[in-house]
């Protein structure tokens, strides 16, 4: 780990006005992510601004139609919370299955959704719940925020500050687990509303994304057998030494098989 | 006062009760006066010619004490880095040894490979300095597996080591093998890979090296489990120094299993960089670094057949081993896939011809060495997977082409026609109990449940035996040991009885301070708590070859017992002067000696007494003092085996294997504490299920890089995957060991992987399948069952 400043601030704009003014400055959120990276030397940066003191940036709220979830909500807090479990059990099971109890009491779901690790677990939450990320400057929809690879809609100085998530008829998430690391080999979030269905897939290609053809089966019949014979291309999937893209793109379809089985149970 | 606790009995760890409070001590606990830090610069590319190192810019930075290269070793004439084994092919001709530089000198051979070593004040700035150091590679293309490395066109690691074949090495009769093959009614053959693993012990290496000027001493505190043996290679053979003149402490160590019984060359660097710049130096490996320079194990390629009759008994065995040995030859690097290897080949079996080659051959990756079980496991690997392969070409049952092939137990002492002579065992006593333990009856219930549920479920089965307790020196030096393999212990009686035993191996987690401890509470009937086990210190204890091979208890143990019986002896003679008797009417028993047949008697803590005040002592025969010293050499291996029964459930949607039982009936010998004893089995059952399921280190060929260098892409068993594992042993005594041991170190690494394979092979046979290598991931049996005759229900 090389020297770095530390800045703890209270208030977002005064986060938001460091991370401007010095150069090199970094978000550090639980630190899960970030830590390991200076302590291996891949990052270095010349300070980290702490989250952990802008008060506002914890918690959850029942908004009715959606619940707002705080940047700073760890993992293990969305998983305990009986406002999810009743209103988004399947968001609730995704962050019971992020990492181990340690990571999950320090990290956040600020932190993983601006992360956007390909292999992440949140990715896929909110983009098939189609939620809205709240950040220091604006809101931006789930579908605009995700840009493959490590890559946001966020401007360098820009702080998510909450996810807003709709409420679903139904949803569910399945995770396979990397044997290893256990992020998702492939992971897949299945949300049912009024007025259609959204499937997102985590860890099996770049960036996180959306199934149209799966969507469009289990909209019409909210079944797993719906989209037993749903094929995924597997151009543009990731080969590594755990798996290859023919079997990662197997593994969408039985993943999202049973978020299905997952949702209805 | 405490009890005596002894053999047999399951007292709670002693040395729990500095680890459980964190009062333990490694390498990276201790602090030095003015103590510098060190980090190795290592190579990035698989292979490179070193055209030069630029120190400038890394010895302008903050805080830098000094950089050296492997120049600077060179200018110093230092020793290369000594390969223990000498091993020659069949006409006698040495094995290849090129010299292995602690630093590397004109080229590079593995990435890991140390190319410099940055001293500075803290570790940052060594970690600055070193980023800055300017290193000129030109790059070679790297060749990382054997297959590839023996081609003709392969990237050549050495000039004068052709198609990188270190030795081609042979045992066994070659011609009566076959004949045999001739005469067979079948012929069953397997290909099969071992897969390379790295051992991940929970502590990284460390090393401190300090100079005093004032006495000419040298210190080297290390992660090792064989601190003599680093000072006799380390002083004698690289850096020069007299044995006298250097102190090797091993102080409490996080785990082994191999990866620490080897010397290093960060071990020489940093003892003679500590002279250099008259600091003490300190070095702790990060886990990456661990992953590109700690030894790495197995990695072979085989091709096997094995003859048999009508009726399945097997006539000969013919096994082709390409062995991959890393970029250099580390301590016992070529012994492993050879001595370790190919006299196992017999297995409990009465196959009367065997022929073993393997061809040792160097490639682009870090060293390979021993790993728990080293050889053993690789060689029962390949004889259980192809006497299952064998039963299911011939229509045999598993079980019963294992039993009309097994040595019984009668025929013990057995003589192998691969140099081994087994000296007890009963492995059909071990399949008896595991199969009832395993509940084999009813695995057609359980299968059927299975089933039902979409999954397959199979069960696996390995009988092995193993040969442990390393070793008698002289058949060792026969075959290519450049050392002795003996231990030694030395008994200390203080003037009020309490013990202090010093001796040769080193504890780093297998519970000797325990185990020794009720040696000898048993036998000199001294409380448990007023014995202490001295280890891993050249300064306190005489000597020793340390810890491996599972030989600490069956090597180590046995010097201490014989240490033991002569401070028995001893204090028989003070006790017959004090008691007037003579000598020969003196007993012994539960720490009292006494007169035969009368009540006059003296405490271990009365004769302890008088050994010290010789007041009344016959001084004019006898010296005072009540301590005494055992060496001892082993006649023999000792060969603890069993039989493990692995049930796997198959899930052909993901391709995902999990463990549901597992059952191991094992023959260790005389069980001094069966809850290390189980321990240990438990231990070692989940490293060979690591291997089976799990374990896979990777390199990308070409480039040479390390593709599953963290343990965010080397896949470590953990506890869920585990069932409850359901241990037993069932015990023959070893015959000539002092208390009977054989020795529990690695039995669950040797006969675990080819159960759980063969049970994966088993849950998927009825498409076609016949063979699996490891690691059994879920991407392997997906593939598998793609490539499988039958269509798989995808629902
Ligand atoms: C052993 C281990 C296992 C794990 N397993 C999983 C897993 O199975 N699934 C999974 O999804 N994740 C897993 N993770 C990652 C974990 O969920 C992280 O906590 C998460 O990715 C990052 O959250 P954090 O709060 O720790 O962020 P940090 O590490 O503090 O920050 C991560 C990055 O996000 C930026 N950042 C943080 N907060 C904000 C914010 N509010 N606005 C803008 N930028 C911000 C930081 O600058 C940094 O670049 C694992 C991590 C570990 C160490």
């Amino acid at each position: 780990m090389k020297p770095f400043a530390y800045h703890q601030p209270d208030q977002i704009p005064d986060a938001a006005k460091l991370l401007t003014s010095i150069e090199d400055s970094k978000l550090v959120a639980g630190g899960m992510t970030l830590i390991p990276t200076l302590k291996q030397r891949l990052a270095s940066p010349s300070a980290l601004v702490d989250l952990s003191k802008l008060g506002n940036l914890k918690g959850i709220t029942d908004d009715g139609a959606t619940i707002t979830i705080g940047a700073m909500t760890p993992h293990a807090v969305v998983a305990a919370s009986k406002l999810v479990q009743t209103k988004i059990p399947g968001l609730a099971a995704l962050a019971s299955m992020i990492g181990d109890p340690a990571v999950r009491s320090r990290g956040t779901i600020g932190g993983s959704v601006a992360n956007n690790d390909p292999a992440a677990d949140y990715p896929a939450g909110v983009l098939g719940l189609g939620a809205t990320v709240i950040t220091s400057k604006r809101e931006i929809a789930a579908d605009e925020f995700f840009l493959g690879l490590f890559e946001t809609a966020l401007d360098p100085s820009e702080i998510v500050t909450a996810i807003r998530f709709p409420v679903p008829v139904k949803a569910g998430y399945a995770k396979f687990k990397a044997p290893a690391s256990r992020y998702a080999l492939v992971g897949v979030f299945v949300a049912k509303f009024a007025d259609g269905v959204r499937v997102a897939v985590t860890g099996a290609g770049p960036g996180v994304f959306r199934v149209p053809p799966m969507e469009a089966a289990l909209s019409g019949n909210f079944d797993p057998s719906a989209i037993a014979a749903i094929k995924i291309d597997t151009d543009g999937l990731t080969s590594d030494i755990h798996a290859e893209a023919d079997y990662r793109a197997h593994l969408v379809t039985v993943m999202a098989k049973r978020a299905v089985e997952a949702a209805l149970s | 006062m405490g009890n005596v606790i002894g053999i047999g009995a399951a007292p709670k760890r002693k040395e729990d009760q500095r680890f459980l409070t964190g009062r333990g001590n490694y390498v990276s606990d201790i602090k030095r006066p003015g103590m510098a830090a060190g980090v190795f610069v290592r190579s990035p590319h698989g292979h490179a010619v070193l055209r030069g190192i630029d120190k400038s810019a890394a010895l302008a930075s903050p805080g830098v004490i000094a950089v050296l290269t492997g120049d600077d070793v060179a200018d110093d004439g230092l020793g290369s880095l000594p390969c223990g084994w000498g091993i020659t092919d069949a006409k006698g001709v040495p094995m290849k040894e090129p010299p292995f530089p602690m630093l590397a000198q004109d080229k590079v051979r593995f990435v890991g490979d140390m190319v410099a070593f940055v001293i500075a004040e803290t570790p940052e700035q060594a970690n600055a300095a070193a980023d800055l150091l300017k290193v000129d590679y030109e790059v070679l293309p790297s060749v990382v597996g054997v297959l590839e490395a023996v081609r003709p066109d392969a990237p050549q690691l050495f000039d004068d080591v052709p198609n990188n074949i270190c030795c081609n090495w042979e045992l066994g009769d070659k011609a009566a093998v076959e004949t045999a093959f001739k005469k067979a009614a079948h012929v069953a053959k397997l290909s099969l890979v071992n897969n390379r693993l790295i051992g991940n012990p929970m502590e990284p290496r460390a090393a401190i090296a300090e100079y005093e000027p004032g006495t000419d001493r040298y210190t080297l505190w290390t992660t090792s489990q064989f601190p003599h043996v680093v000072r006799f290679l380390m002083g004698a053979l690289v850096l020069n120094i007299p044995q006298h003149k250097l102190r090797v402490v091993a102080p409490d160590v996080g785990g082994g299993f191999g990866v620490k019984q080897f010397h290093y060359g960060e071990e020489a660097v940093i003892t003679w960089a500590a002279k250099r710049v008259r600091r003490p130096v300190k070095w702790v490996a990060s886990r990456s670094e661990g992953y590109v320079s700690d030894r790495h194990g197995r990695d072979h390629v085989t091709e096997a057949e094995l003859a048999l009759d009508e009726t399945g008994k097997f006539l000969a065995f013919r096994v082709n081993t390409l062995a991959n040995m890393g970029g250099y030859l580390s301590t016992f690097g070529p012994n492993i896939p050879t001595n370790l290897y190919g006299p196992l080949l017999g297995g409990v079996y009465t196959t009367p011809a065997i022929y073993c080659n393997v061809k040792v051959v160097f490639t682009n990756t870090v060293p390979v060495d021993a790993y728990r079980g080293a050889g053993r496991p690789e060689a029962t690997f390949v004889l259980e997977r192809i006497v299952d392969v064998a039963a299911s070409e011939m229509g045999i049952d598993r079980v019963e082409i294992r039993r009309r092939n097994m040595i019984p137990k009668e025929a013990y002492p057995y003589q192998t026609p691969v140099l081994v002579q087994y000296d007890s065992g009963d492995p059909m006593g071990c399949l008896d109990g595991a199969l009832v333990a395993a509940d084999v009856k009813k695995f057609g219930v359980r299968k059927a449940a299975s089933a039902s549920k979409g999954k397959f479920r199979g069960l696996g089965y390995s009988t092995y035996v193993e040969a442990c307790g390393l070793a008698p020196s002289r058949f060792a030096g026969r075959l290519g040991a450049r050392g002795g393999l003996y231990e030694s212990a030395t008994v200390r009686v203080h003037p009020t009885g309490q013990v202090t035993v010093m001796i040769g191996t080193h504890n780093h987690g297998q519970g000797h301070e325990t185990t020794f401890a009720q040696i000898v509470s048993d036998k000199l009937g001294v409380a448990f708590e007023n014995v202490d086990i001295v280890f891993g210190d050249t300064d306190r204890v005489q000597f020793g070859m340390g810890t491996y091979g599972s030989r600490s208890l069956v090597v180590g143990g046995a010097a201490l017992s014989k240490a033991t019986d002569k401070v028995i002896v001893k204090g028989k003679k003070i006790a017959a002067h004090l008691l007037e008797a003579s000598e020969a009417d003196i007993q012994f028993e539960a720490g009292k000696f006494s007169v035969a047949g009368t009540d006059r008697i003296k405490t271990f803590e009365e004769i302890a007494g008088a050994a010290y005040v010789p007041h009344n002592y016959p001084l004019e025969v006898l010296e005072p003092g009540l301590e005494e010293q055992a060496y001892y050499d082993p006649v023999n291996f000792t060969y603890p085996g069993g039989c493990h029964i692995a049930e796997v459930e198959v899930d052909p949607e993901t391709g995902t294997v999990t463990l549901v039982n597992y059952t191991a009936v094992d023959d260790v010998g005389t069980v001094i504490n069966p809850m290390i004893v189980e321990g240990q089995l438990h231990g070692g059952i989940v490293q060979g299920v690591g291997q089976a399921l799990f374990e896979n280190a990777v390199y990308d060929e070409g480039s040479g890089q390390l593709l599953s260098g963290s343990l965010m892409d080397y896949c470590m068993p953990r506890a869920d995957h585990l069932p409850m594992m359901n241990v037993a042993t069932h015990s023959t005594l070893c015959t000539h060991t002092p208390m009977g041991v054989k020795g529990c170190g690695e039995v669950g690494t040797i006969g675990s992987p080819a159960a759980v394979i063969n049970a994966v092979v088993d849950a998927l046979s009825h498409l076609g399948v016949t063979h699996v290598d490891m690691p059994a991931t879920p991407n392997r049996i997906w593939r598998l069952l793609q490539n499988a005759s039958l269509p798989v229900a995808a629902e």
